[in-house]
C-alpha cells in the first residue's frame, strides 16, 4: 500500500522534473518575449509587453532570413521527397542481396556531420562550376541551390526512412491489379501507388520542412547570399540578443503547438468516424457525426480549441493594450530607486568626510586650521561638505525626506550632473 | 456475348533459375470453358496463371489467347483480367471507382463510370453499395467487388487466383454457385485455380490435375473423379482406398493385381493406361470408399476384401467404417444411412465387396499427401 503510493509519487515527480527539464526553457523564454526590459529575462518581472514581436517584424535581417528559411525548406522538400521516394522504391525493388549494402550507403549521410556535408558540398559544386567554366555568380555557387542541395543530401535519407516504412505495407499486387485491368506502369504508379503512399510523403516533407528550418551546421558552409533565419540568429547573438528573439521563438513554438494539436484532433476524429461507421448504417450517420462529434471525447480539438481562443484574445488585447504607462511608471520607479542610492552614497561620503574633520580638528587642537570647505578641491568638490550642505537641507533625513530634496534638486552636484534625475527625467521624455 | 475467346498453352516451360515450375504443359482451353487447374499449394498451378495473365514470360513455349500468341505482350495489354487470391481491390477508392478503375484509365467520365458500376453492383446484387470503401465490406462482398471490377475491363478471359479460399465455408459454397451463374450468364472463358476439389468439379466444364510442375490429366470432373489416369490424381480428387501391388494378369481392360495385403483382387484399368499395364508391373488400385459394401462374412473371389475394424464413426448420412490398409493408410468404406441398424465392429474382420468397374488401377506412383 505505502510502496504502491511511494512509488506513484516518485513517478509523479519524475515526470515533473522530466518535463520541467523538456519544456522549461520553453517556457521561460516564451516568458521573456512578453517582458519590457531590453535583455530578455523573466525576473524581475516589469511590464507586460508586446512591442517585441513589434520589433521582430521591423527586423529586416530576421524577416528576410525567414523568407530564406522558407525557400529553402520547400526547395529541400521537394528534392528531399521526391529522392526519398526513388529510393524507397529502389529498395523495393532491388536484387535482394544488394538491398542491405544500398541500405547502408542510402542511411550513411545521416551518420556524417553535418559540417562535413556542409564543407564536402560546397567544395564539390565549387569544383563542378570551375569544370563547366561557369562564373562566381552562376546557379551551381548561388547560396539557395547549394544550401538546398546540402541539406538535401542528408533530409532525403530521412525521408526515405519514413517512406520505407509506408512501403513496406503496400501489396505489389495492387499494382499488379491496376496492370491487369489495361493501367500503363505510370497511370498504375499516379492512380495507385501515389495515393497509398499520400500519408507518409506529407509526413516526410513535414520531417524534411523542419529539419531543413533547423538546420545550421550544414547550412553554415553553404548559404552564401541566402542567409537562412537559424544563420541569422546565429549573427545576431553574437551582438547580443534582445527579447525580439523570444518573441520569435514563442510564435514557433505556439505554431508548432497549433500544428500539432490540428493533426491530434484530426487524427481522433477520423478514428470516431471509422468507430461510428462500423457500427451504424450509412442513413444513421447522415445525422451522427456533426460538429459535437468533433469536440465530444476528443481531448485535442478541446486544447486546440482553446489555444485559438488563447491566441486571438492576446492578439485582441495586444491591439488596445499599451504598456507605455507601465513602462513609464517602471522607469519612474527606478529612476527614484537611482536617486535614493545616490543619495545614501551622498550621506555616507558627507558623514565620512565630517567624521575625519572632527578627527582632525581632535588632532590639531584649536588653533589648527580647519580644512576650509572650498570648491578647488582636487576632487572638484565632490567631497566638499560644504557643497553637500548646500544642496539640501536633509542630510540625516529620512527617505521621504530623500525624495523631496532629489525632487528639489539643482545643477549644482557634485557628480556633474550625470546621476541628476531631472536630466535622467529628459532623457526619458 | 460471343462463344468466347480460347486459351492455349503450347510445350509451356517456366523455370526459376534450376527449379522448374511448370514442365512441358499442353493445354487448350474451349472459348467459353470454366477451366480449373486444380492442385496442391506449390505445383504450379498460379505460375501458369501468371504467365497467361502476362506478369511472367515463360522460359519456352507459347501462350496463345484466341489463337494470337502473346509473348512480348504485356499484362495491360492482354484480354485478361485476374481476380487476386487476396482480391487486391484499391483500398483508397470507393467501391464504384474500385469495379470502373479500368474505364478511369481509358478517360470514361465519372458519369459514364457511375452508370456503368450501377449496372455491374446490380449484376453482382450489391445495388447502392458503391460509395463505400472496401473496408466496409464483407469478405464475399468483396470477392464480388473483386469479379465486378475484373468484369467491367470487359476480358475475353477471367483468370481467378484461389479467390474464395479467404472465405469461410459457408460462404464458399454460396459463391462457387454464384461463380458458376455469372460465368454462364457472361459467357467468357474462366480460368480458375484451386486447390480445393470440392470447388473444381462443382464449377468446372474441365480440369487439369497438376502435381510438382506436371499436368498429369486434362477432363472434365466425371472422368477425372471415376477414371483417374494416375495414381496422384486418383489420391488427390476426393477420398480414395489404395490397394499396391503387382499386375498379375491383364484381362482385356482389366487387371489381377496381386496385392500386398488383401490377395488377388480384379480391377478395371483406367482408360489413359489400357494396353500399358503389363504383367509384372507395379500398380495401385484405387477403390472410393462409397463403392464398398459390406458382404457376408468369409466371402472369398477377387471383389472382395477382408480387414480388421479399427474404429468406427457416424456422420450422420453415412456411417464410415476405418478398418486396418495397406502401406499404414487406413481404409475406408461410407455404407449410407437408409435408418438401418448399426452395430459396433470394431476388433473384428469384416468383408467388403466391390463392383469391378468402380475399382480403377493405374501405374504405381506418388500419390497426394494427405
Amino acid at each position: 500500500m505505502t510502496t504502491d503510493k511511494i512509488i506513484r509519487v516518485s513517478i509523479w515527480i519524475y515526470l515533473g522534473i522530466f518535463f520541467a527539464y523538456l519544456l522549461g526553457p520553453l517556457i521561460i523564454m516564451s516568458a521573456t518575449a512578453f517582458n519590457s526590459p531590453s535583455f530578455p529575462r523573466m525576473t524581475p518581472w516589469e511590464c507586460l509587453t508586446f512591442n517585441w514581436f513589434g520589433e521582430l517584424f521591423r527586423d529586416e535581417r530576421i524577416l528576410n532570413g525567414i523568407w530564406n528559411s522558407i525557400l529553402v525548406g520547400f526547395g529541400t522538400v521537394i528534392l528531399s521527397v521526391s529522392m526519398g521516394l526513388a529510393g524507397a522504391l529502389m529498395l523495393t525493388q532491388i536484387w535482394p542481396k544488394l538491398r542491405a549494402t544500398y541500405y547502408t550507403i542510402i542511411i550513411a549521410p545521416i551518420l556524417i556531420p553535418g559540417v562535413v556535408l556542409g564543407i564536402s558540398t560546397l567544395v564539390f559544386w565549387d569544383r563542378i562550376n570551375r569544370m563547366l567554366g561557369l562564373g562566381a555568380d552562376s546557379v551551381l555557387s548561388n547560396g539557395l541551390f547549394l544550401t538546398i542541395i546540402g541539406q538535401s543530401t542528408f533530409i532525403a535519407s530521412y525521408c526515405m526512412l519514413v517512406l520505407v516504412a509506408r512501403l513496406q505495407r503496400y501489396d505489389i499486387a495492387l499494382t499488379e491489379a491496376a496492370l491487369d485491368l489495361g493501367a500503363t506502369h505510370a497511370q498504375a504508379f499516379r492512380k495507385v501507388l501515389m495515393p497509398f503512399m499520400m500519408p507518409a510523403i506529407l509526413s516526410a516533407a513535414v520531417l524534411a520542412f523542419l529539419a531543413s528550418f533547423e538546420n545550421y551546421n550544414t547550412t553554415t558552409f553553404t548559404f552564401g547570399e541566402y542567409p537562412t533565419l537559424t544563420i541569422e540568429l546565429a549573427q545576431k547573438v553574437r551582438y547580443g540578443i534582445t527579447p525580439a528573439i523570444s518573441a520569435l521563438a514563442f510564435m514557433i513554438v505556439a505554431l508548432t503547438v497549433f500544428f500539432a494539436l490540428i493533426n491530434e484532433a484530426n487524427i481522433k476524429r477520423k478514428k470516431m468516424i471509422a468507430e461510428a461507421r462500423k457500427d451504424a448504417t450509412v442513413g444513421e450517420l447522415a445525422g451522427k457525426i456533426e460538429v459535437p462529434g468533433l469536440i465530444s471525447r476528443n481531448p485535442a480539438a478541446i486544447a486546440l480549441i482553446v489555444l485559438v481562443i488563447g491566441v486571438a484574445t492576446v492578439t485582441a488585447s495586444a491591439m488596445t493594450y499599451s504598456p507605455d504607462q507601465c513602462i513609464a511608471d517602471v522607469q519612474e520607479q527606478k529612476r527614484l530607486e537611482t536617486e535614493k542610492r545616490i543619495q545614501e552614497l551622498r550621506d555616507r561620503r558627507a558623514k565620512e568626510a565630517a567624521e575625519k574633520a572632527a578627527a582632525e580638528g581632535a588632532e590639531g587642537g584649536a588653533t589648527q586650521t580647519a580644512p576650509k570647505p572650498s570648491n578647488n578641491s582636487g576632487f572638484g568638490g565632490v567631497f566638499a561638505p560644504n557643497t553637500l550642505q548646500n544642496e539640501g537641507t536633509d542630510d540625516g533625513a529620512s527617505d521621504e525626506g530623500a525624495d523631496d530634496g532629489a525632487a528639489g534638486s539643482s545643477n549644482n552636484s557634485g557628480f556633474g550632473n550625470v546621476f541628476d534625475p531631472n536630466a535622467l527625467g529628459n532623457d526619458n521624455n | 456475348m460471343s462463344a468466347g475467346v480460347g486459351v492455349d498453352l503450347e510445350n509451356l516451360w517456366i523455370r526459376f533459375g534450376d527449379f522448374v515450375a511448370v514442365r512441358d504443359a499442353n493445354v487448350h482451353i474451349k472459348g467459353g470453358d470454366f477451366f480449373s487447374f486444380l492442385g496442391p499449394s506449390g505445383c504450379g498451378k498460379t505460375t501458369i496463371l501468371r504467365a497467361v495473365s502476362g506478369f511472367l514470360e515463360p522460359s519456352e513455349g507459347n501462350v496463345l489467347i484466341g489463337g494470337n500468341n502473346m509473348k512480348g505482350i504485356g499484362p495491360n495489354k492482354r484480354p485478361t483480367a485476374l481476380i487476386f487470391q487476396n482480391l487486391a481491390l484499391f483500398p483508397l477508392m470507393k467501391i464504384w471507382e474500385n469495379i470502373t478503375f479500368s474505364m478511369e484509365i481509358k478517360g470514361a467520365s465519372a458519369r459514364e463510370r457511375r452508370k456503368r458500376a450501377d449496372e455491374l453492383l446490380d449484376m453482382i446484387a450489391l445495388p447502392g453499395q458503391g460509395d463505400k470503401l472496401p473496408s466496409e465490406l464483407s469478405g464475399g462482398q468483396r470477392q464480388r467487388v473483386a469479379i465486378a471490377r475484373a468484369l467491367c475491363a470487359e476480358p475475353d478471359v477471367l483468370l481467378l487466383d484461389e479467390p474464395l479460399s479467404a472465405l469461410d465455408l459457408k460462404l464458399r459454397q454460396h459463391m462457387r454457385t454464384e461463380l458458376r451463374e455469372i460465368q454462364q450468364r457472361v459467357g467468357i472463358t474462366f480460368i480458375y485455380i484451386t486447390h480445393d476439389q470440392g470447388e473444381a468439379l462443382t464449377m468446372s466444364d474441365d480440369i487439369a490435375v497438376m502435381r510438382a510442375g506436371v499436368i498429369d490429366q486434362i477432363a472434365d470432373g466425371k472422368t477425372i473423379y471415376n477414371d483417374p489416369s494416375t495414381a496422384f490424381a486418383a489420391s488427390f480428387v476426393g477420398e480414395n482406398n489404395v490397394f499396391r501391388g503387382k499386375v498379375l494378369d491383364v484381362r482385356g481392360d482389366q487387371a489381377l493385381i496381386r496385392t500386398n495385403r488383401s490377395g488377388d483382387l480384379l480391377s478395371r484399368i483406367s482408360t489413359a493406361n489400357q494396353g500399358k499395364m503389363n504383367v509384372g508391373d507395379d500398380a495401385m488400385m484405387f477403390i472410393r470408399p462409397e463403392a464398398l459394401s459390406l458382404a457376408p462374412t468369409g466371402s472369398q473371389g477377387d471383389h472382395f476384401v477382408t480387414a480388421k475394424v479399427n474404429h468406427e464413426e457416424f456422420e450422420g448420412n453415412v456411417f464410415n467404417i476405418f478398418m486396418e490398409g495397406d502401406g499404414g493408410k487406413e481404409l475406408k468404406v461410407s455404407i449410407p444411412n437408409h435408418g438401418q441398424s448399426f452395430e459396433d465392429h470394431s476388433g473384428q474382420d469384416m468383408t467388403l465387396e466391390y463392383d469391378v468397374n468402380n475399382a480403377v488401377a493405374v501405374p504405381a506412383g506418388e500419390l497426394a499427401a494427405e
